[in-house]
């Protein structure tokens, strides 16, 4: 794999700092720090119950966080609404499809993209009447191969469709970083490949932090990787080094995930 | 090629069907065409307007509401004791009773923001069983169980006179009914409306493409509150009277079996289950003073087991 890495030390636009999330006396997340650079590819890994869901829930604003700051952009933003955060641009996607189901993929990507560009809440004209939000849906409709099926109702689609309408959703609302949480699960094999490179073909300068348990995608995709285990980051690097880390081994990966990692 | 693919569907989605035309050009015309039933109409009317309020917040924004009556309540009572205190001019008095509907369903919205449907439903219900103690025990303002009597209207813009065959109620109750039809039809199909229908199909994701789901439901409900009030301004003016049972949990009940009968989420579903509903109610009654419920009940529960798009199907099969 390539170890490039840039010259200067690259921007930092999401960071977690001293991250702690307690449920009573369960310690869900402890003391995570988390850098994301500017077009990161970044994997966020770890076995069951490593506290994944819980620091994104963290750090989508879902869950408070009983300690630690956020800060995107260089602006604090640990107490702030969820959607207000997602304006900012940090949006994730869901592990399980989060669609409006009685829409089509033309109607959800017309409101996401009238949202976001401010005309959300005018109640005047139809939706899709603006040419500006017309044209960025036609690209996104395109690129994620949903054209053909763009006046179908979201119910109606094949779960593959479905996925790319998830993705797409999400790269509507013009994220700096996006959250693509487990992006090819229960995708079957038909529609994997369409997935897959629409996922390694989205924006360079959109910071990508990917939360996944397919080792295949996290060793072909990813530049950076955090390992966490009991909510804690067990390591950070670069993914070829972590998977000889005989730590990670130990915790996480199976030999033959890492045989088929020296592959890569 | 898919852009201008894309174009066309858009403006098919916007376009004006004939059946549309018809529909409200028959709303229009009713009051003249059924002149002998005008009190009727009238009652159609308002009660359509009422389901349509419901339906903003029920079928598009999927606030389930057992109460919605608090504001069509306070609307009938706010218009009569206007007019009867204040000033009698009805235009005056519909537009007091949407700005002081607006502001109470503002207030009431902060009770519905959190919650499952059970929870909203008891809430909703409570708040209309509030509205109707109240105006049980405010007598000195309200009439209480006797009612508010002696609401007289001054006539229309100060020529057309309400009169006793209701001819005039009934143009003036369908004219405001289509004209709020036209305004939720706007509204319904802008990006303010599929905010509406992406909080009812999911919340989350609403929230996770930077939407302020409290905010947008706030505003919903404020709206919805306001044309309820409107309704209920309708009837106190029209009817120039006022009774308690306007806060029923039966009004609430009633106008949500309309919603469910004519089509929930869908324009023109508060219009048909209001024509339907009255229409069933008037001819059962007649027939069968007691029971009339019986066959309405019996109605609904064949309606829910069938499905209504299995009843579409078999008018698309009548029509093809």
């Amino acid at each position: 794999m390539n170890t490039t890495q840039a010259q200067t030390s690259p921007q930092v636009v999401l960071s977690a700092k001293d991250l702690s999330k307690h449920f009573g006396g369960i310690k869900a997340t402890q003391n995570v720090n988390l850098d994301i650079v500017h077009g990161a590819r970044h994997a966020l890994i770890g076995p069951n119950g490593a506290g994944k869901t819980t620091l994104i829930n963290l750090l989508t604003g879902v869950l408070e966080p009983s300690s630690g700051r956020i800060e995107l952009m260089g602006q604090d933003i640990t107490n702030m609404a969820p959607d207000q955060r997602v304006q900012l641009g940090l949006v994730r996607t869901f592990q399980i499809n989060q669609l409006f189901s009685t829409l089509t993929p033309l109607t959800t990507l017309l409101w996401v993209v009238s949202n976001k560009k401010g005309f959300g809440s005018k109640w005047w004209s139809p939706l899709g009447t603006h040419g500006a939000v017309l044209e960025r849906c036609n690209e996104l409709l395109e690129q994620f191969h949903l054209s053909d099926v763009s006046n179908q109702r979201v119910s109606t689609l094949s779960y593959g469709k479905q996925r790319l309408l998830e993705i797409a959703m999400s790269l509507a609302c013009e994220p700096k970083v996006l959250l693509l949480d487990e992006p090819v699960a229960g995708v079957p094999s038909g529609e994997r490949d369409e997935l897959l490179q629409t996922v390694a073909q989205l924006p360079s300068d959109v910071s990508i932090v990917l939360i996944e348990h397919d080792m295949d995608l996290v060793f072909s995709f990813a530049k950076q990787m955090t390992v966490l285990v009991n909510g804690a980051v067990l390591c950070s690097g670069e993914p070829q080094d972590l998977a000889h880390d005989p730590r990670v081994r130990e915790v996480y990966l199976g030999s033959t995930q890492i045989a088929g990692a020296e592959h890569v | 090629m898919m852009g201008p693919n894309n174009m066309l569907e858009i403006k098919r989605l916007n376009r004006t069907k004939i059946w549309e035309w018809v529909v409200l050009s028959l709303m229009l015309a009713s009051p003249f065409l059924f002149a002998e039933r005008a009190m009727m109409i009238n009652e159609i009317a308002i009660t359509a307007l009422f389901a349509i309020s419901l339906d903003l917040i029920l079928g598009y924004s999927g606030i389930v509401s057992l109460g919605h009556a608090a504001f069509f309540g306070w609307g009938v009572y706010a218009a009569g004791i206007f007019s009867k205190l204040v000033n009698p001019d009805p235009i005056v008095g519909l537009i007091v009773v949407m700005g002081s509907s607006l502001v109470l369903g503002l207030i009431c919205s902060l009770t519905i923001l959190r919650g499952s449907d059970l929870t909203r439903l008891m809430v909703t219900l409570g708040v209309s069983l509030i509205g109707l103690e109240l105006a049980n025990q405010l007598r000195d303002l309200t009439g209480g169980a006797d009612g508010l009597q002696g609401v007289v209207m001054a006539p229309i813009f100060g020529v057309f006179e309400f009169d006793l065959s209701a001819k005039v109620a009934s143009i003036y109750s369908v004219l405001i009914c289509v004209l709020v039809l036209l305004f939720v039809r706007r509204l319904v199909r802008s990006p303010f409306g599929f905010g509406l229908v992406a909080i009812r199909d999911n919340s989350l994701r609403a929230r996770a493409v930077g939407l302020n789901v409290s905010h947008r439901l706030m505003v919903i409900y404020a709206i919805s509150a306001s044309l309820a009030g409107l309704s209920g301004a309708l009837l106190a003016q029209t009817t120039g009277f006022a009774s308690l049972d306007v806060f029923s949990f039966d009004r609430s009940a009633d106008v949500m079996l309309m919603l469910v009968i004519g089509g929930v989420g869908w324009l023109y579903g508060g219009v048909l289950g209001a024509v339907v509903f009255k229409l069933i109610q008037s001819q059962l009654s007649s027939i069968t003073p007691q029971y009339w419920m019986f066959w309405i009940g019996l109605f609904l529960v064949i309606l829910v087991l069938t499905g209504r798009d299995r009843i579409k199907e078999w008018f698309a099969g009548v029509s093809a």
